[in-house]
């Protein structure tokens, strides 16, 4: 035991729940896939600590809590037991408990936790939601505002899926090598929706927001060193770090809203980027290309660009068809055509703009028709950009793109 | 653990087959089962009787009702099921897409509700 206090047991707590949370919850639900029982058990471990600790804090805090849980894990069972549960579950719980009980390293399974949490079998929608809570600790309340749902909506939908991993049978592991790169897309695709959620705080004004992106950095970074070689899991890093790099670059001194072409270098993470940098040349050598490493290397040109004063618009549009073919995307096509209207001009460019009559997403999705109001004011249909100017301000939620779009309005002749 | 394969698929369709397609059909499914026993994963599977032989019962107001035809009327139906015992849900979506209903229907996989040892 060390020297305890209240702050010293607070700090220790704090920085095991930010370090081993989702550790914890994934070797203490691996064997029943019970993640809520395991939730339970840890926070009730936690909330022991800080009883606790302030007494003197343990040589090893995790193995503490672990043994904490465990009991309270067991007690549950049994308890349950007479209700409903097999038997078998509870003999089983407890074998493997206690044969971890000497062990001073935990295993780490958070990355099968994180197959679990992003199987084929749970809807899309609540993956990411659902790894923030059970990886990282999130509570709903925190994930609902980040997400824009209703607490009580987001609380439902995560039982919803904590039970059907439980209850459907869901397994705790890693994916073999035929399939992992489809399983491990899933994986990141539900850190990538985390990262987005919390860039569109551009302000960085909503903490909890703010959180959630650098979660999303950390939980990325995770999966990259977890399963080291996977040129996806690295391109999603590079990724997710060229867009932190500039979050604060997008806003002017009043809080007005800048465009990439005019942010200011100086106020660009440069050590981010480079970073980034690496991470994507180190990526490109394992032969295995895939959408984040395309989207990375988008960024990556955008800042070459920058830098060098003449951006290699030919190079991007490549990038963008690579992504077309490989994703289909309608929001792809949208920078596709951008790119296009940089090298053929405004009349090619609206040519290959998708049809937001045939995609009915389309139509309420506000980059789509800013990126039509550009093209269409560019070559010289007023009226037409006016009006798409303003369905896009109309569907705008932050108030410094809004104003953007209407200093775009009312430049045009 | 057990799972219930429900296999849906568009009963209009087996009696416009060839017989020879009629054929292959079965074949298909018996070389299905065959595949289950040998791996020792089936617990049970049975073919069912299309669905204008179904009846439904339900009681209400404490009198039986009975009503000719099927539970819910869609666009596939229910044709037969496996039951499989197998260690989770990766390993059941991988017989459930082996399974011949998978291919010209749809398998609804779902986990059998465990009951305590003294009831099974």
């Amino acid at each position: 035991m060390t020297e305890g206090g209240d702050g010293q047991a607070r700090r220790t707590a704090d920085r095991v729940a930010r370090e081993s949370y989702g550790k914890l919850v994934a070797y203490l639900a691996s064997r029943t896939r019970d993640v809520a029982a395991a939730e339970d058990a840890l926070s009730e471990a936690f909330a022991a600590a800080l009883a606790e600790w302030p007494k003197g804090c343990p040589d090893n805090p995790e193995a503490w809590l672990l043994t904490v849980a465990r009991r309270r894990m067991i007690d549950g069972a049994r308890h349950r037991q007479v209700a409903e549960t097999a038997a078998d579950d509870l003999r089983e719980l407890a074998a493997s408990l206690d044969a971890a009980a000497d062990e001073r390293a935990i295993p780490d399974q958070r990355l099968a936790l994180m197959f679990a949490c992003a199987h084929p079998a749970i809807d899309p929608a609540i993956r990411a939601p659902l790894m923030l809570q059970v990886v990282l600790g999130f509570d709903a309340e925190a994930i609902a505002s980040a997400f824009l749902v209703s607490p009580a909506s987001m609380a439902k939908r995560l039982v919803r899926a904590k039970q059907k991993i439980r209850a459907a049978g869901i397994p705790f592991r890693v994916p073999e090598r035929e399939e992992l790169p489809a399983r491990l897309g899933a994986v990141l695709d539900a850190i990538y929706a985390a990262f987005a959620e919390g860039w569109t705080d551009p302000a960085g004004t909503d903490a909890a927001r703010r959180d959630l992106a650098h979660e999303a950095i950390f939980l990325a970074r995770l999966v990259a060193e977890l399963i080291p070689g996977e040129a996806e899991a690295l391109g999603l890093v590079a990724l997710v770090l060229y867009a932190e790099a500039r979050r604060c670059a997008r806003r002017g001194a009043d809080g007005e809203f800048v465009p990439l072409a005019e942010q200011r270098e100086s106020a660009w993470d440069a050590a981010m980027i480079d970073e980034a940098e690496a991470l994507l040349r180190r990526a490109s050598t394992l032969g295995a290309i895939g959408r984040y490493q395309l989207e990375a290397a988008v960024q990556s040109a955008h800042i070459d660009g920058r830098r060098r004063g003449r951006t290699d618009w030919a190079a991007i549009l490549q990038l963008y068809e690579a992504l077309s073919a490989l994703t289909g995307s309608p929001v792809v096509a949208i920078n596709r055509a951008l790119a296009i209207a940089e090298i053929e001009g405004a009349g090619a460019a609206l040519a290959a703009m998708p049809d937001a009559n045939e995609d009915e997403r389309l139509r309420a999705y506000q980059p789509y028709w800013a990126a039509r109001a550009e093209l269409l004011g560019r070559s010289g249909a007023r009226d037409e950009a006016r009006h798409a100017y303003d369905i896009a301000i109309g569907l705008e939620r932050d108030d410094a793109v809004r104003r953007f779009l209407q200093k775009r309005q009312a430049m045009l002749q | 653990m057990q799972y219930l394969f429900l296999l849906y698929a568009n009963e209009g369709v087996w009696p416009t087959l060839t017989q020879e397609q009629q054929e292959q059909g079965k074949a298909a499914y018996l070389a299905y089962t065959q595949a289950l026993r040998k791996e020792g994963v089936l617990v049970s599977s049975n073919r069912l009787q299309p669905t204008a032989t179904a009846t439904t019962v339900r009681i209400a107001d404490g009198k039986s009702h009975v009503l000719d035809g099927p539970y819910a009327d869609t666009k596939e139906q229910l044709g037969g099921y496996y039951l499989v015992d197998v260690p989770d849900l990766d390993a059941a979506l991988a017989w459930a897409a082996r399974c011949p209903a998978a291919s010209h229907g749809v398998v609804e996989v779902r986990p059998v509700w465990p009951m305590p040892d003294h009831q099974a």
